[in-house]
């Protein structure tokens, strides 16, 4: 499936210094690992472990994620625009899962 | 008639058994002693005070598989004093953790909003770490109807 997996806002324009915020959406069922089929087989862990957000390479935030968080995570946070350039957002997971988007900023 | 009384009232009784049974099996499955060892992992044993941290969270809830919460912290957010990290924990869930989120002076603001799930009903606590070293918290009373299904067979 080639679906989008991920959903990022960031303001496109902001001034030098300006708190921006940024909200982030990505596509996961995060099955905890507690829930049981019908025939009583533990249904497998598949989650999201970690989220990093870097701006222009730098890392600006990381998130460890547990089973508890809800399905298709969401994270509202703010950086300080600081420089024209890029973000970069990736979620890595169980099962190999891994996704990375990127936004363009331009601060003046 | 008689035996057919009979017989209704034991088989209700053997319902309100199982209703009853089911119910304590659930709240086994929580583990509030689980909450010491993970605060322990995130202070380090240091102790923690209230205040500072601000934990936006709705009272009561209708389903515990998704529920928007946001914490926010009292911090200039400089180099020399800001918030390293804010982590979510809920006692009665199976695992206590729920979110752990790193953050650092290019942050600006000290404040996230997430969702996430809870087993029942219960407290929820969001803890912050200072760059000096000392830990703040805030805890609320949530009510949750429909519990996150932690326990129900699909």
């Amino acid at each position: 499936m080639t679906a989008v997996s991920a959903r990022i806002h960031v303001p496109a324009t902001a001034r030098r210094g300006e708190i921006i915020e940024i909200s982030t959406l990505v596509r996961h069922p995060m099955e905890t690992g507690f829930r049981r089929t019908q025939l009583g087989e533990r249904i497998e862990r598949n989650i999201i472990t970690l989220f990093v957000c870097t701006y222009n390479g730098e890392e600006i935030l990381r998130a460890d994620y547990h089973p508890a968080t809800a399905a298709n995570p969401l994270l509202t946070f703010t950086t300080v625009a600081a420089d024209s350039g890029t973000l970069e957002f990736r979620w890595t997971g169980d099962n190999g899962f891994s996704v990375t988007e990127r936004t363009k900023i331009v601060v003046v | 008639m008689k035996p057919r009384r009979r017989e209704f009232l034991v088989a209700a009784g053997c319902l309100a058994g199982g209703i009853g049974l089911a119910t304590v099996a659930g709240r086994a499955h929580a583990n509030p002693a689980a909450l010491g060892t993970a605060l322990q992992k995130v202070t380090g044993g240091a102790s923690i005070r209230s205040g500072k941290v601000k934990l936006d969270i709705p009272p009561l809830v209708e389903n515990g598989n998704s529920v928007g919460l946001s914490v926010s912290v009292e911090s200039p957010m400089t180099a020399a004093d800001h918030v390293k990290a804010i982590h979510v924990l809920a006692e009665k869930n199976p695992l206590p953790n729920v979110i752990s989120i790193y953050l650092g002076p290019r942050s600006g603001r000290a404040r996230i909003t997430t969702r996430v799930r809870l087993a029942d009903s219960q407290q929820v606590m969001a803890v912050a770490e200072l760059s000096d070293g000392s830990f703040w918290s805030d805890t609320r009373d949530v009510v949750v109807t429909l519990a996150a299904c932690t326990e129900s067979v699909i």
